[in-house]
């Protein structure tokens, strides 16, 4: 049996059509999703290593809480389980930004801690001997060079949140997954449709982490 | 803005100080007063707790007992974030073991950070000010280099301009030349000798004996959280009256 002869590499081409128009839903829910978790990730990272214990353990709440189940279950959740209590149906769309949103949020407010923390105890003792205050040591001194650590987990996350979009294909979303299904529904031609979802997959993280070695490269990551 | 020291007034009072490290007991009824001008160095074995009293001049490290009254200010135990620290901070410079370089920042902007923000100069007498500070400390064309394009030596120094920028009436140095290669401890020095003969109020914790022979005013030898003795380099070294001094010295100086 030849394999090749089996993989029709016309029908393979001809799903792109089909396929693209899910790209941007893709990359909506993903970034959508992303930008809204980097601002919870910030939020709640800076509020795990207070030293308040009641602004403190909110933090560890969430993101044990976010990190600990499943993004599929946390998606049915709010596309699914929240119109029970909200008395009227949530767009799939926003569901599914929602769902990225809390759940990278969770993530990245480890990143946002462990960055922080990773900064030498001596550069915010050099800042307020100088007479600076703690806002301003954080500002300016603190939070620029954690940043710059924070880079490459951050694209990490991204990746991981882009391909998590996949699972959305569960409420309707028409992203790449679902535009996929859609098309074998008639085509039955999974092994070819499946293959050049992937590669889609690919193409768009790979963007992602060219432009992010890009930033390596030119020294604006790390120290 | 604080009202100036009197002559005459210790700028730097230490009574009764006090300092837990949960059951280690680190500083032990500290006593002790720097008056204006005066350059007095702190030497004492590791973990002897040397360190730590200049911390708590600046509310790095804070204390449980006593009082510390900087320039006017006074520091109270347990003391946090108050207004008098603030205020202490921006008069007081230190210079730390390790440098403590901003290293995301070149080196003009290590140095004119703090007068940008805190004293609010503008950014043009700012960067007038780095400029004449580093031709002090002689390294003027390094000002657009980042901290980790210079040898440790260079680094101090721009360490040591950036506290100088904010006008300071007191010093602290922290093992200044304890992180250097042997060949740079030198350069540090120099310029410390520099700024002790200018007048500057210093005190200084380092195990570089020959320099506090030669700069200080007062030596204060401190063991186990207690000042044992303290008095003129030349009476410390050359006749020291307790057994603890004697034995370190014996120590430190036989290499």
């Amino acid at each position: 049996m030849d394999l090749t002869f089996q993989f029709n590499w016309s029908a393979a081409f001809a799903s792109i059509p089909y396929l693209l128009p899910g790209i941007p839903y893709t990359l909506l829910i993903s970034f959508g999703g992303l930008a809204i978790g980097f601002f919870i990730g910030i939020f709640f990272g800076l509020l795990r290593i207070s030293p308040l214990r009641w602004l403190r353990w909110p933090a560890i709440f969430y993101i044990e809480v976010f990190r600990g189940t499943p993004i599929l279950v946390q998606v049915l959740f709010i596309f699914y389980g929240l119109p029970q209590l909200l008395g009227g149906p949530i767009n799939a769309l926003v569901a599914g930004i929602a769902a990225i949103a809390i759940n990278s949020g969770a993530y990245i407010s480890e990143i946002v801690r462990g960055g922080v923390q990773s900064i030498e105890r001596g550069q915010r003792e050099a800042s307020l001997s100088l007479g600076l205050s703690r806002t301003q040591s954080f500002r300016y001194i603190i939070w620029p060079q954690a940043f710059r650590r924070m880079i490459p987990p951050l694209g990490n996350q991204g990746i991981i949140s882009i391909k998590d979009t996949s699972l959305f294909s569960v409420i309707g979303v028409g992203e790449l997954v679902r535009q996929g299904q859609i098309y074998i529904a008639t085509t039955f031609t999974a092994l070819e449709v499946y293959f050049m979802v992937a590669l889609m997959y690919l193409a768009i993280t790979w963007t992602l982490s060219l432009i992010l070695r890009q930033l390596e490269r030119r020294g604006l990551v790390g120290q | 803005m604080t009202t100036q020291t009197p002559a005459d007034q210790p700028i730097v009072h230490m009574q009764q100080v006090n300092k837990h490290f949960g059951s280690l007991h680190v500083l032990k009824d500290i006593e002790l007063s720097v008056a204006p001008g005066e350059v007095v160095v702190i030497i004492g074995a590791s973990g002897s707790g040397k360190s730590t009293l200049i911390r708590c001049i600046n509310g790095l490290e804070e204390f449980q007992a006593g009082h510390i009254e900087v320039d006017g200010n006074a520091l109270t135990p347990h003391g946090k974030s108050s207004k008098a620290l603030q205020t202490i901070r921006t008069e007081v410079g230190m210079v730390f073991q390790q440098f403590n370089l901003f290293p995301h920042l070149s080196v003009r902007d290590n140095i004119t950070l703090a007068p940008l923000k805190v004293r609010g100069v503008s950014r043009q007498q700012a960067a007038s000010t780095a400029e004449r500070l580093l031709e002090r400390v002689g390294i003027s064309d390094q000002a657009d280099k980042y901290p980790s394009q210079l040898s440790g030596g260079q680094q101090q120094r721009v360490a040591l301009a950036r506290a100088l920028a904010m006008e300071p009436r007191l010093m602290l140095f922290d093992e200044p030349t304890s992180a250097l290669d042997p060949e740079m401890i030198g350069e540090v020095l120099d310029a410390m000798r520099e700024l002790a003969r200018e007048g500057m109020t210093m005190m200084i914790v380092t195990h570089e004996m020959g320099f506090a022979r030669e700069v200080a005013d007062r030596v204060v030898y401190i063991h186990g959280g207690e000042i044992v003795e303290q008095g003129p380099p030349a009476t410390l070294f050359d006749s020291p009256q307790h057994d603890r001094t004697q034995s370190f010295l014996a120590r430190v100086l036989k290499h």
